[in-house]
């Protein structure tokens, strides 16, 4: 694993389409309409449809996963926190920093930004050595 | 609310979750993996895997059936009108793959209150069918203005 304390990992980028939550909803079983129908995202009170917070931890998964070169098997614990909300048609951007390399892996704190908006905080990652 | 304290600990009926290729496939491809071992059975063999290998978030789709019936008891009562899914969090063991059965057993491991907030916090451990442990999740939710 080519980590160094203190260093970044890459930047995941992502755009997720107008569609996205609604393929996500098939892929997880997570239909709850306010991911799906803007209408009802709209009367309780939000901008439109919204991401599902799986889905975009499973992008801060990712970012790990790839910082790590590749193997699924070096996420070992993933930590987040959810707030605010993703939005589809708005790129978000994960990035991540080295807290700590020791002999048995590394720590990595990500946070997930859309817009301006940290919608993933205190994300940690531990990742196999 | 009264009670609460009793129900911390209680789990639920597990739930069996069989896993599909076609289903990893899916799921890769909508949260944009592109390591070929999620999709094609050749490529996670000569990577030295026994089958088409589940992302770690995988676990987010054979867990949910479990944690729903814990999330939706009614001597819970979570207000869901309410409701955010404030965080998240998963530990990994044993790599899941293509036709494994993934058994879920979801429990309350704590409800508090904290200013105008509630916090439920649900746990949820998943084993495969050779009863070795795949995932544990943590999964908390916060009511507001409760």
């Amino acid at each position: 694993m080519n980590i160094r304390q203190g260093e970044p990992i890459p930047e995941l980028r992502v755009t997720p389409d107008r569609y996205l939550p609604h393929r996500y909803a098939g892929a997880s079983g997570d239909f709850n309409p306010i991911h799906i129908d803007p209408e009802f995202a709209k009367q309780v009170g939000l901008p439109s449809t919204i991401l599902h917070g799986l889905y975009t931890m499973g992008l801060v998964a990712r970012a790990n996963v790839a910082a790590a070169g590749g193997d699924p098997r070096a996420l070992r614990r993933l930590s987040v926190q959810f707030r605010g909300m993703g939005l589809p048609e708005k790129e978000i951007v994960v990035r991540g920093t080295v807290r700590e390399v020791s002999g048995s892996g590394a720590l990595i704190d990500t946070e997930a930004e859309q817009d301006g908006n940290r919608i993933v905080r205190n994300a940690v990652a531990e990742l196999a050595g | 609310m009264a009670g609460e304290a009793s129900l911390i600990g209680k789990s639920y009926e597990p739930f069996e979750y069989e896993v599909g290729r076609e289903k990893i496939r899916e799921y890769a491809h909508v949260v944009g993996e592109t390591n070929p071992v999620h999709f094609d059975p050749h490529a996670a063999h000569e990577a030295g895997f026994r089958a088409v290998v589940a992302p770690p978030m995988f676990a987010a789709v054979y867990s949910a059936g479990a944690v729903a019936p814990a999330m939706l008891d009614p001597t819970v009562g979570m207000n869901f009108a309410m409701m955010v899914h404030g965080g998240q969090e998963f530990a990994w063991w044993e790599l899941v793959y293509a036709g494994d059965t993934i058994t879920t057993t979801a429990s309350v491991r704590d409800i508090s209150a904290r200013e105008t907030m509630k916090f439920y916090v649900f746990e949820s451990v998943s084993v495969n069918q050779d009863g070795l442990e795949v995932t544990r999740g943590t999964w908390t939710n916060i009511e507001r203005g409760g």
